[in-house]
């Protein structure tokens, strides 16, 4: 015990002295790892000696010792006390020295998590895991573990714009398939919550069409929001698989998600009365998926669909002929609906009230302004930065000799002469 | 008899009644009441039967109906198909007299005779056989093909003249046997077979004459017409040529202004076409609408009556649109005889339909012609196809790293 006590003075003794420079930095880490059987024997002392260290200066040392002490079971009186510290200590701590033990930081973070939902005030999380995020990443291109936590977090809190700006980044690294298809889904999720289907849409085709050898839930979920939210966006939905899409995704998806593809059928035809009875009939089953909610929008989509349709026929048309065609209940409905598509800048029209009629217009974009001119211009540009890394890529790929090798192998399969001309060094 | 006179005896017999198209006379196409009478008399043969008992399965008018089924008892009463007969007896059902009721003993000599004929014509196919003759084993089995196309077993007879390929030796009898299988291909409605034996006859070295030609545009334009490609149909209509006049042509004339020359053999499609060039579409309209009742019974073309009115009615509206800016929709409802109300939805269905480029103007009633923007269209497209390639190449990035870690991972568990 005796022992123990003056170790763990020492082990603090020592981070205090070895945090100032990367070489005495690396020293220290050699240490802690070492010293790590210590620290997670004795709990008492812990909390203490976190006392004595400045997690802004002593960031690695903090990391250790916190996370020894967020694995021993707490009390949930502590707990609360405990999270203040986590999160003080991710606001402060200093990202090149937690990025020398990024398994101990996520695995802290992840604790943290696990704790916030314990106490279900998962907006509490939210903050601190967007600041882990920042300082884990080595590049914003970089997939970390915690991304699908921290949207998770959002979608419990309903943060959907703080979740969204993690969306924005492009993401190319990630080591995890499974942290992958989380991301992407919970993604669709958040972009869902604020209304940005296209973005949705292309988060929850990642799922769909990414390489898998063996179905998984994440994407029969993925494949029925797709559905859904390609409705919504599109109007429509195309059963057919791009070629790319996985043999095992190709084959079952659709079984999983049969009423879903009758939804879209039921779509397909463009009578509402036939959607609505279909849903009503079949709303248990979009309950128990608790996509509910994006179904009720898939039947409202299908009045602006219907409505939108119109203008490209009608010129003026009263508000009774819109309610007719579209089968709204009433022209006051329908005065309602155009109303909002105009404000959402769906259609361009404009009402006259005191006819009751409504006069559809031409897009007025003539792209002509500085400011269409600039969103073109930074358009090319993103292309070509997008189209270099592919070409960088492509160019990698052929220089990978585990690539080589793979490819090496097959040919040999079915042609022994041209496998002489793989270097031997690639065969691995 | 020789074999080789019968032979061309029956043959004729088949050209004569065969190819449903080739009539030497003018065809009967107006608007009064059919006249079965007349109708009937341009055709002979089988497919004169069959057009009878067609018209009386569909004209829905009981003198009609007795009158063209007793023109069909007389009909089979002078060929050998008993079991046709049969079928006619029960349709008429007693309701035209004695006269026409079921005649067993016509029936059973007939048969009986049938039977004998069947025994005698195997008999001597066998001894073709035996000889291995191929230009009489050939006539042995078109013999046999004659006889169960007398007797209204299609399907044996296709078999038997399809046979005959094998032992034909000049062009001339591969077309025989071409136009052989087209006949019974087109009774039995089978219009794949149709296609493919006029395309084989089409292969055949010698220069065909005219006739035969013409006999097979009619095939394969009835082909076309059965798969519902209308122009295509049209188009071998109309290479027919006026010598074997047709009564089907009309229903694409529109695509066709050459045609014009052999239309004075029927002057209301004549009219028809006329009103429809100088845009008096109400006039066409009416010529149509007169002419539909007899159309209608016509056992090739009355599947496709709809269809063709329908495509001929949007043909209009969007010719009478085409060249204005703007068009007064009272105006054009009363040109077509209409309501505005329902022209309107006409009109609908075409613009989004994409066949006409314009917008309605629901207020004032009034068309007005839309010009799309090529240059907002491109740009659009321009900016449209930038999103999706940026979408496409990111997710492209993402599934290549996916594959990459994911053969690495398994090769790290190997090793």
């Amino acid at each position: 015990m005796n022992l123990n006590m003056n170790s763990m003075e020492s082990v603090v003794a020592q981070i205090q002295g070895l945090s100032s420079n990367s070489s005495d930095i690396t020293q220290l880490h050699n240490f802690l790892k070492q010293s790590e059987e210590l620290l997670h024997s004795d709990f008492s002392r812990l909390l203490s000696s976190l006392a004595e260290l400045d997690p802004s200066i002593h960031s690695l040392g903090f990391l250790y010792i916190l996370e020894a002490c967020i694995s021993f079971p707490v009390a949930k009186e502590h707990v609360s006390e405990l999270l203040v510290s986590v999160a003080r200590f991710i606001n402060s701590c200093s990202a090149e020295q937690i990025q020398l033990a990024p398994n101990k930081f996520i695995s802290v973070c992840k604790k943290f998590k696990d704790h916030i939902f314990g106490l279900e005030t998962p907006i509490r999380g939210v903050a601190p895991m967007l600041t882990a995020i920042r300082k884990l990443q080595s590049s914003s291109e970089q997939l970390t573990t915690l991304h699908a936590d921290f949207l998770l977090l959002c979608i419990l809190a309903k943060c959907y714009k703080t979740g969204f700006s993690v969306l924005e980044d492009d993401i190319y690294e990630c080591d995890q398939p499974r942290e992958f298809f989380l991301y992407c889904y919970y993604g669709g999720m958040v972009c869902i919550g604020q209304k940005q289907f296209r973005k949705a849409l292309e988060l929850l085709h990642n799922v769909v069409t990414a390489p898998m050898s063996t179905l998984n839930a994440i994407a029969v979920e993925a494949y029925k929001k797709y559905i859904l939210v390609s409705l919504i966006h599109l109007g429509q939905f195309s059963t057919s698989f791009p070629k790319y899409t996985s043999s095992v995704a190709q084959r079952n998806l659709k079984n999983f998600s049969q009423p879903y593809l009758e939804l879209s059928n039921s779509y397909g035809t463009g009578r509402i009365s036939e959607l609505e009875t279909f849903v009503q009939t079949n709303k248990e089953k979009f309950e128990s998926d608790n996509n509910l909610g994006l179904v009720m929008q898939v039947v409202s989509s299908m009045y602006k669909r219907n409505i939108q349709r119109l203008t490209q026929t009608y010129l003026t048309l009263s508000l009774q002929d819109i309610a007719n065609t579209v089968q709204l209940r009433g022209p006051k409905q329908a005065e309602m609906h155009v109303l909002q598509m105009i404000e959402d800048g769906e259609i361009y029209a404009t009402i006259n009230q005191k006819d009751g009629m409504v006069r559809f217009l031409e897009d007025p974009e003539q792209y002509k302004t500085c400011g269409m001119i600039e969103h073109i211009d930074s358009s090319i540009k993103r292309l070509m930065v997008v189209s270099k890394k592919l070409t960088s890529m492509d160019e990698l790929m052929s220089c990978d000799p585990m690539y080589l090798g793979k490819v090496g192998r097959e040919r040999q399969r079915f042609d022994f002469d041209d496998f002489d001309s793989v270097p031997q060094k690639f065969t691995v | 008899m020789e074999p080789d006179e019968d032979l061309g005896l029956i043959a004729d017999e088949i050209y004569s009644n065969g190819d449903e198209n080739t009539q030497r006379h003018r065809p009967i196409i107006s608007s009064e009441q059919l006249d079965i009478e007349a109708y009937a008399a341009l055709y002979s043969g089988r497919t004169k039967i069959m057009r009878l008992l067609f018209i009386a399965d569909r004209c829905g008018n009981v003198s009609m109906q007795l009158e063209a089924l007793r023109m069909a008892y007389d009909e089979i009463k002078k060929g050998e198909n008993t079991q046709l007969f049969r079928e006619v007896v029960q349709k008429i059902d007693g309701r035209l007299g004695t006269n026409y009721g079921s005649d067993p003993a016509w029936a059973d000599s007939v048969d009986r005779r049938a039977d004998l004929r069947k025994e005698k014509l195997e008999s001597e196919l066998n001894a073709y056989r035996t000889n291995l003759i191929k230009e009489s084993i050939r006539m042995g089995y078109n013999d046999f093909g004659d006889f169960y196309y007398a007797h209204g077993q299609l399907g044996e007879a296709f078999k038997n003249y399809v046979r005959t390929r094998d032992y034909c030796t000049t062009a001339k009898h591969i077309i025989h046997m071409c136009l052989n299988a087209i006949l019974v291909s087109i009774e039995m409605g089978q219009f794949t077979h149709v296609t493919s034996y006029v395309s084989k006859a089409e292969q055949s070295q010698d220069a065909l004459d005219a006739i035969t030609v013409a006999k097979l545009r009619c095939a394969a334009g009835l082909a076309h017409l059965e798969a519902k490609k209308y122009k295509l149909a049209a188009r071998k209509f109309l290479e027919v040529g006026p010598e074997l006049g047709n009564n089907y042509t009309e229903s694409k004339v529109i695509d066709n202004i050459n045609f014009r020359n052999f239309l004075e053999l029927v002057p209301e499609i004549r009219e028809l076409i006329h009103d429809f060039y100088t845009s008096h579409y109400a006039s066409c309209l009416e010529y149509l609408g007169n002419l539909k009742a007899n159309l209608l019974l016509d056992i090739h073309l009355h599947d496709h009556v709809e269809t063709l009115y329908d495509q001929i009615r949007s043909k209009a509206l969007i010719q009478y649109t085409h060249p204005f800016v703007s068009v007064d929709l009272n105006m054009m409802a009363n040109a077509f005889k209409t309501s505005v109300a329902g022209l309107e939805k006409e009109l609908e269905a075409l613009i989004t339909d994409n066949q006409i480029q314009a917008r309605i103007d629901s207020h004032n009633k009034i068309l007005y012609a839309r010009h799309a923007d090529q240059r907002n269209a491109t740009f659009q497209k321009v900016l449209q196809t930038g999103k999706e390639f940026d979408r496409d190449v990111r997710s492209m990035l993402l599934r290549a790293n996916l594959l990459k870690h994911d053969y690495i991972a398994r090769t790290s568990r190997k090793h």
